[in-house]
C-alpha cells in the first residue's frame, strides 16, 4: 500500500528505504560474522580427529602398560593373548610387519622407479596419457580385492612353483602389497623427475650422453629427494596396509624370518582381536590399543621422514 | 697429434646406445608389469564369478548356503553408509576448505590445521577403525550400526575431500570474486554466489573419488565389528548392517572351508568394481563436462 501511495505521489520514501536497507544490512552483517565461526568449527573437527586418535590410543595404552610392563611388551618374542597364561610380546608383530613391508618394497621399489623413468624420460606424451590413468586404476582397486587375489591366485601360484610355502604365508601378501604400491611410487617419482628442468637434460644430451646416462647422472640425482620421499611413503603405506595381510598371511604369531610361513602383522592383529570377542577392560582389549599406538607411531615417523626428506634435500632450480 | 681415436669412440658409442636401448625396453616392461597384473586380476575375478551373478544373487538375502546367498543386504548397507558419508564429508570438507582458503589468516593456527590435515591423510585406515570403535561404537554407545560405520569412514576420507576442495577453490580466478566485490557483494555473498559455483565441479570430482575410496574400505569396518551374517535388510542409518567389502572379506576367509565361497567373493568383487567404475566415470564426466577453464 505504502509503495502504491509513494508511486502515485511521485515521492520517494527515502526514510523507509534507509530503514529497510539497514535491516537487511544488519541481517547480512550478522551472517557475515556467524559464517566464519561456523566454518572455523568445521575446520577444527580435523584437529579434534587427531586429538581423538592420540587421546584414545594413549589412555588405553597406558592402561595396558599397567597390566603388562612396557619392557616386556617391546622385548617379548612370544605373543599368546588367548592362552591361559597370556604373553604379550609385540616383536612377532613388528617382525611380521617389517618382513611384509620389505618384500613389498623389493617389488614396488625397483619396478616403480623403472616405470617412473620410462614414463618421465622415454615415453611419448601419447603413451604417457594412456598408461598413467591405467596405473591409477591399479591404485584405485580396493585392498580387499588384492587380498582375494593374493589368497586365491598368487599363493597357489607360488605353491605350485615352491611347494614348501604354506597355505597362508607372508611372501604372497608381501608381493601383492608391492604390486599395489607400484603406482604410488611410480607416480610420485615421476612427478619428481618431471620437475627437473629440461635445460639440465639438454645440457647432458648436448655433451653426447645417451638418454640412459642423462637419466642416471643428471635426472635421478636432481630428483633424488622426491624419489626417496616416494619410497618412504610407500613403506608407510605397506606398514599400514591391513586387508591383504589379514587374508593371505593367516594369524599365527610366529617370531620367524622364514617367509614361507604364516606371520601376523600389527594391522592383522588389530583386526583379529577387535573382530573377536575381546570384551572391554580385558588385557587383550587393551593390547589392541598398544599395538595400534605402535603402528600409529611407525607410520607417523615415516610420513614425517618423507616430508623432511623432500623439504630438506630438495634441489632448487 | 690425435686426441680422439675415432674407432675407439665409435666402438664405445655402439655399446652405449645398445645399453640405452636394452634398458629402455626393461623400463617399458616394468611399466607394463603393473598393467599385466591388473589384467590378470580382473580376468581371474571375472572367470571365478561367471555363472554366479544373476538376479537372485543381486536381490537375495545372505545365506550360509552358497547357492542361495544373495548380496542385496550388503548393497543396501553400502548405499546407506554412503548416504551418511556423502553429506557429512561434503559439508565438513567444503566448509573447512572455505575457511582455510578464504577466511583463515595466514598464521600459526592455519598452518597447524593444514599440517594436521596432511598428517591425517597418512594415518592407516585401521587406526580410524579404532577411533570409530572407541568413540562412536563404545563411548557414544551406538553399537555397530550404519551411522557409526558411516561417521568412521567420513573421518577417514575427510582429508582427501578437504584437499580437493581447497585446490578447486584456489583454481577460481580472483577476477571473478573481485568483480563480485566490485558490485557491492559481501564476502559470504561472493563465496556463495560466485566462488562456490565456480569451484563445484572440481569439488564434486574430488569428493566422488574420495567416496569411491570409502566404498572399498574394509579395515575400519572389520575393527568396528560388522558381523558376518545379517539376514534382514537395513532400513535406516540406525540398523545393523553389512557392506560389500565385508562380504568379500568373510567369503574369502571361509573359501578354504567352502570352495564356492570363493566364487561368491569374486561375484561380489565384480559388483563392487562395477559400482566403483560407475562412480569414477561420473567423476570424470563431471570434470570434463562442467569444469570451466578460465
Amino acid at each position: 500500500m505504502a509503495a502504491n501511495n509513494n508511486a502515485k505521489n511521485n515521492y520517494v520514501d527515502v526514510k523507509g528505504m534507509i530503514a529497510k536497507n539497514k535491516q537487511a544490512k544488519s541481517f547480512s552483517t550478522v551472517t557475515e560474522k556467524i559464517i566464519p565461526i561456523i566454518l572455523f568449527l568445521f575446520a577444527i573437527i580435523t584437529v579434534f580427529t587427531t586429538v581423538g586418535i592420540v587421546f584414545t590410543l594413549l589412555t588405553e595404552t597406558i592402561e595396558f602398560f599397567k597390566l603388562v610392563p612396557i619392557w616386556d611388551f617391546f622385548t617379548g618374542t612370544v605373543l599368546k593373548p588367548m592362552s591361559q597364561n597370556p604373553e604379550f610380546g609385540v616383536l612377532p608383530l613388528i617382525n611380521g610387519t617389517i618382513i611384509s613391508s620389505v618384500i613389498a618394497m623389493l617389488v614396488a621399489g625397483p619396478i616403480g622407479i623403472m616405470a617412473a623413468i620410462y614414463l618421465s624420460e622415454y615415453a611419448s606424451d601419447r603413451v604417457r596419457r594412456v598408461i598413467k590413468p591405467m596405473l591409477e586404476i591399479l591404485a584405485g582397486i580396493p585392498t580387499i580385492v588384492y587380498g582375494f587375489f593374493a589368497f586365491t591366485f598368487v599363493t597357489p601360484l607360488i605353491r605350485s612353483i615352491w611347494p614348501d610355502v604354506a597355505a597362508t604365508n607372508i611372501l604372497s601378501p608381501g608381493i601383492v602389497m608391492g604390486i599395489m604400491i607400484i603406482p604410488m611410487i611410480a607416480s610420485l617419482s615421476e612427478d619428481a623427475m618431471s620437475a627437473v628442468p629440461k635445460a639440465m637434460r639438454e645440457g647432458a644430451l648436448g655433451l653426447g650422453s645417451t638418454k640412459l646416462e642423462t637419466t642416471f647422472k643428471v635426472v635421478i640425482p636432481a630428483a633424488l629427494s622426491g624419489i626417496i620421499a616416494s619410497f618412504v611413503l610407500g613403506i608407510s603405506r605397506a606398514i599400514g596396509e591391513t586387508m591383504i595381510v589379514t587374508i593371505a598371511s593367516g594369524s599365527s604369531k610366529n617370531f620367524t624370518f622364514d617367509i614361507t610361513q604364516s606371520m601376523q602383522t600389527m594391522t592383522a592383529y588389530i583386526v583379529e582381536v577387535s573382530g573377536g570377542e575381546a570384551a572391554a577392560g580385558t588385557t587383550i582389549y587393551y593390547s589392541l590399543y598398544a599395538v595400534a599406538m605402535t603402528l600409529f607411531v611407525f607410520t607417523l615417523i615415516m610420513n614425517l621422514l618423507a616430508r623432511y626428506v623432500s623439504r630438506k634435500f630438495r634441489e632448487e632450480y | 697429434m690425435k686426441y680422439i681415436d675415432v674407432n675407439q669412440v665409435s666402438k664405445r658409442m655402439n655399446g652405449r646406445i645398445a645399453k640405452n636401448n636394452i634398458l629402455k625396453s626393461i623400463f617399458l616392461a616394468a611399466t607394463v608389469f603393473g598393467l599385466i597384473v591388473l589384467a590378470i586380476l580382473i580376468y581371474r575375478v571375472i572367470v571365478d564369478s561367471v555363472g554366479w551373478i544373476d538376479w537372485d544373487f543381486l536381490t537375495g538375502r545372505l545365506s550360509t548356503a552358497a547357492e542361495r546367498a544373495g548380496i542385496m543386504g550388503a548393497i543396501l548397507g553400502t548405499l546407506w553408509m554412503m548416504l551418511v558419508v556423502a553429506p557429512v564429508t561434503l559439508i565438513l570438507g567444503i566448509g573447512t576448505a572455505i575457511y582455510l582458503e578464504l577466511y583463515a589468516k595466514k598464521g600459526k593456527l592455519q598452518s597447524i590445521i593444514q599440517t594436521n590435515i596432511s598428517n591425517l591423510a597418512g594415518v592407516p585406515s585401521i587406526v580410524y577403525g579404532i577411533l570409530g570403535l572407541t568413540i562412536f561404537v563404545r563411548a557414544m554407545d551406538m553399537g555397530n550400526i550404519i551411522l557409526a560405520g558411516g561417521l568412521t569412514l567420513s573421518l577417514l576420507i575427510l582429508p582427501i575431500v578437504i584437499v580437493a576442495a581447497q585446490e578447486a577453490i584456489r583454481a577460481v580466478p580472483s577476477f571473478l570474486s573481485e568483480a563480485s566485490y566490485g558490485m557491492g557483494a559481501t564476502k559470504w555473498q561472493t563465496i556463495k554466489n560466485v566462488i562456490l559455483p565456480a569451484a563445484l565441479p572440481g569439488i564434486l570430482t574430488g569428493a566422488i573419488l574420495a567416496l569411491s575410496r570409502a566404498i572399498g574400505e574394509t579395515a575400519p569396518l572389520t575393527v568396528i565389528g560388522i558381523p558376518a551374517l545379517i539376514i534382514p535388510f537395513p532400513e535406516g542409518i540406525f540398523d545393523k548392517f553389512t557392506a560389500l567389502p565385508m562380504q568379500i572379506y568373510y567369503w574369502t576367509l571361509d573359501s578354504s572351508l567352502v570352495a564356492e565361497y570363493a566364487n561368491l567373493a569374486a561375484a561380489t568383487i565384480v559388483v563392487l568394481l562395477v559400482l566403483l567404475f560407475v562412480l569414477n566415470s561420473a567423476a570424470i564426466f563431471i570434470r570434463n563436462k562442467f569444469q570451466q577453464r578460465f
